[in-house]
């Protein structure tokens, strides 16, 4: 991540590309920070919450959403030449989001499924994050984004110095917070120690173990915890799988993980011959105490 | 849009690209030749993201968790409608207190939902601004009031789910945890003071110059005997439809349209169009609401322009808006932990269906679940694909109106008119482009 101090008053563009709005709008819900923010950056072009349009330049374009259909494979290249500094913002931009998903599936089935009529429907086989195509500058991960780390990244970049982006497992975040941890005590399957944090380890203070939103953390041993779970929970590996089958499933090396041991979801009905099978005494057919 | 010509025939395109203060990626079109309608289209070009096709092979809990990435703005609209779609077809009941902590939970999420959209997204249109950030500059204190309340709801749903958006708690059978009373009553002080900005709203809100605009429509929500609807009830229209949350298809049907990335719907009597959300639910549920949003709404003497003049449903939001925040107070005054946060429960195979009222309107999920308890098929049919055709309807009406305003004005008035349905593009998208043309 560059340091970069883009303007005095940099000029601010919101897009989206695939996505459900949320980390655009986790701009708009930094309320008590939001009128100081406008006041530090031009806001030129963010369609859902202004009428006023600008196609660039841009000192700073924030990215949401992933590049999921043939008119993304351009736009998001020009996009890419009016902007001095990206940002990319959450999953679906920084690892293809849920919507990815599909990367393991047949794509015309996905869509034949849902439409009556798919011949009206463009889209890409698969859905992909946004520095597969163009240089990133920075990312913040997260589905949602953490408002937090927002203020830190729009902080450094008006002061001009690096954002201090949390980089450690979100193992560390329970520890540091006290929290008492959901796979020792519960037996929980949790992604916590191969997910980066940023969060706040929402997840195990809620009680349930981490779904891996914000992401694989560097050099992540997502072999060693699915042995563990394997050994410890005695669990199917297709329910091992269906863990690392979430928000940010496309990263490295989740992805491995969910080509090994499936849990991409079935897809459409009798669309893919190698589905998964399961049976009626699988763990998935009761709940309710952890 | 191209310059006027000659035409031998007067016709006019009105038309808006990607519309702007809304959810998502969507467009306008309206075509109007010698003064009659010939075309109006919502169209919806964002991206398809296939939800239906994902959630095929997993568990409900972890539907729960996927279906709040349909929409960043109500996440917790789709969680209660898979949620209880669920639990009814596993027969689980749980308890009283978890039920009360997921109308406390909604109620945040209508808070933050329409206070963003009266004050941000639509408000700008009434007061001439391009956006709510904009109308700081001349209306400073009532955009801070504005952002204190949205926080209010926000902070509600963060206290019950970790974060405003997806939330993590809600689970099959209750919450993975519940908060403690102390949390809960912290947020007092912020929610008396958002309740007090939600009825300063509705006298605001009130007192806007509503642009022309007649028209009888059908209407459709959920009803309950005893509460103003969230979750829980009947499905009612204003013409006699009175059937349970999970018939949604013997009622209903979604069709595709070409140019459009949203299912249409339209009801099975061949009375085709009808109209959800906030001006639904207060025709046909006002008589369940809190004393002090019924107060508000009397105050304002507007209860039968919500029902024919679409620009008023600002009045209907700010309405729901006390709703909740009254709501929401109640609930934390009453509030002691549940006995059971989490039941157990069993899968069963069958079908699982439910509607509950997002903030826009009905939302409606329909699973199929396994013999291993896994989704074998799922239907989510967002409440802005069933507003679709009322607001081309609509926008038939409204082109009489704007015919004699100038074209940029014009096209203005018919933006304006559609973002009085607060849609939700990314949710319908499995849904719109604003064209007016002048040829």
């Amino acid at each position: 991540m560059s340091t970069v101090a883009v303007a005095a008053r940099p000029r601010v563009g919101v897009v989206k590309f695939a996505s459900c709005d949320g980390c655009q709008l986790t701009l708009l819900d930094l309320e008590d920070q939001l009128l100081d923010v406008v006041e530090h950056f031009e806001i030129v072009d963010f369609p859902e919450a202004t009428s006023a349009r600008s196609a660039g330049p841009y000192d700073v374009l924030f990215v949401e959403g992933s590049v999921s259909e043939p008119a993304h494979l351009e736009r998001i290249v020009d996009l890419r030449r009016r902007s001095r500094y990206l940002v990319t913002i959450g999953a679906c931009a920084t690892a293809g989001g849920i919507q990815a998903l599909r990367n393991w599936g047949d794509h015309d089935a996905f869509r034949d499924a849902v439409y009556a009529h798919p011949e009206f429907i463009h889209s890409l086989a698969r859905s992909t994050p946004i520095a597969e195509h163009v240089t990133v500058d920075a990312e913040l991960r997260g589905c949602p984004i953490d408002p937090g780390q927002l203020m830190e990244l729009l902080t450094a970049l008006i002061t001009g110095r690096r954002p201090q982006l949390p980089d450690e497992a979100v193992c560390m975040e329970c520890k540091r917070r006290g929290v008492v941890c959901v796979m020792v005590s519960k037996g929980l399957p949790c992604l916590g120690q191969v997910t980066q944090t940023g969060c706040g380890a929402i997840c195990p203070r809620f009680g349930r173990g981490c779904y891996g939103c914000f992401g694989p953390r560097e050099q992540a041993n997502a072999a060693g915890l699915t042995r563990h779970l394997q050994m410890a929970g005695d669990r199917p590996r297709e329910e091992i799988g269906r863990l690392f089958a979430g928000y940010t499933a496309w990263s490295e090396p989740f992805r491995s993980m969910v080509t090994e041991l499936g849990g991409a979801g079935r897809g459409p009905a009798d669309a893919r011959p190698g589905s998964t099978t399961t049976t009626a005494d699988d763990p998935a057919a009761t709940g309710g105490t952890p | 849009m191209s310059a006027a010509t000659n035409p031998p025939v007067d016709e006019r395109i009105y038309e808006v690209g990607e519309l702007t203060r809304v959810e998502g990626e969507g467009s306008l079109r309206l075509r109007v030749r010698d003064g009659e309608v010939v075309e109006a289209r919502l169209g919806i070009f964002e991206t398809p993201r296939y939800f239906e096709a994902l959630v095929v092979g997993r568990t409900p809990d972890e539907v729960v968790d996927m279906v709040a990435r349909i929409c960043g703005i109500c996440p917790v609209a789709y969680q209660m409608s898979a949620v209880h779609a669920f639990e009814d077809l596993f027969g689980v009941r749980i308890d009283p207190v978890s039920r009360a902590l997921r109308r406390l939970l909604y109620c945040g999420e209508w808070i933050e939902s329409h206070v963003l959209h009266i004050y941000l997204l639509h408000l700008p249109d009434f007061l001439g601004y391009e956006s709510g950030i904009a109308m700081v500059a001349d209306h400073r204190p009532v955009v801070e009031a504005a952002l204190r309340a949205k926080k209010a709801g926000n902070e509600l749903i963060k206290a019950l789910g970790g974060r405003p958006i997806h939330p993590v708690s809600v689970r099959v059978g209750g919450w993975s945890r519940a908060p403690r009373k102390a949390e809960l009553m912290a947020l007092r002080p912020a929610l008396d003071e958002g309740l007090r900005i939600a009825q300063d709203t509705v006298r605001l809100v009130a007192g806007l110059q509503m642009p022309p605009f007649a028209r009888e429509t059908r209407f459709v929500s959920i009803k309950h005997p005893s509460e103003y609807p969230f979750s829980d009830g009947r499905i009612v229209s204003s013409d006699g439809i009175d059937s349970p949350l999970g018939a949604w298809r013997s009622l209903f049907e979604e069709f595709q349209v070409e140019g459009t990335n949203a299912l249409h719907a339209r009801s099975l009597d061949g009375k085709g169009v009808y109209l959800l959300g906030p001006a639904a639910r207060i025709t046909l549920a006002g008589d369940q609401l809190h004393p002090l949003a019924a107060d508000a709404l009397a105050a304002t003497g507007m209860a039968q322009l919500i029902q024919t003049n679409i620009y008023a449903s600002i009045v209907a939001r700010a309405v729901e808006t006390v709703q909740a925040f009254a709501e929401a107070i109640d609930i934390i005054d009453g509030y002691a932990p549940p006995q059971e946060a989490l039941v157990p429960w069993t899968s069963r195979p069958g079908t699982a269906a439910w509607a509950t009222e997002a903030p826009r309107g009905m939302l409606f999920h329909q699973y199929e679940v396994d013999e291993a308890g896994r989704i074998a098929h799922a239907q989510i049919v967002p409440p802005t694909s069933q507003n679709q055709a009322a607001i081309e309807a609509d926008l038939v009406v409204a082109a009489k109106e704007v015919l004699d305003l100038e074209h940029t004005a014009a096209t203005h008035r018919l933006e304006q008119m559609i973002r009085s349905y607060d849609p939700c593009i990314s949710c319908a998208t499995h849904f719109l482009d604003l064209t007016i043309e002048e040829v």
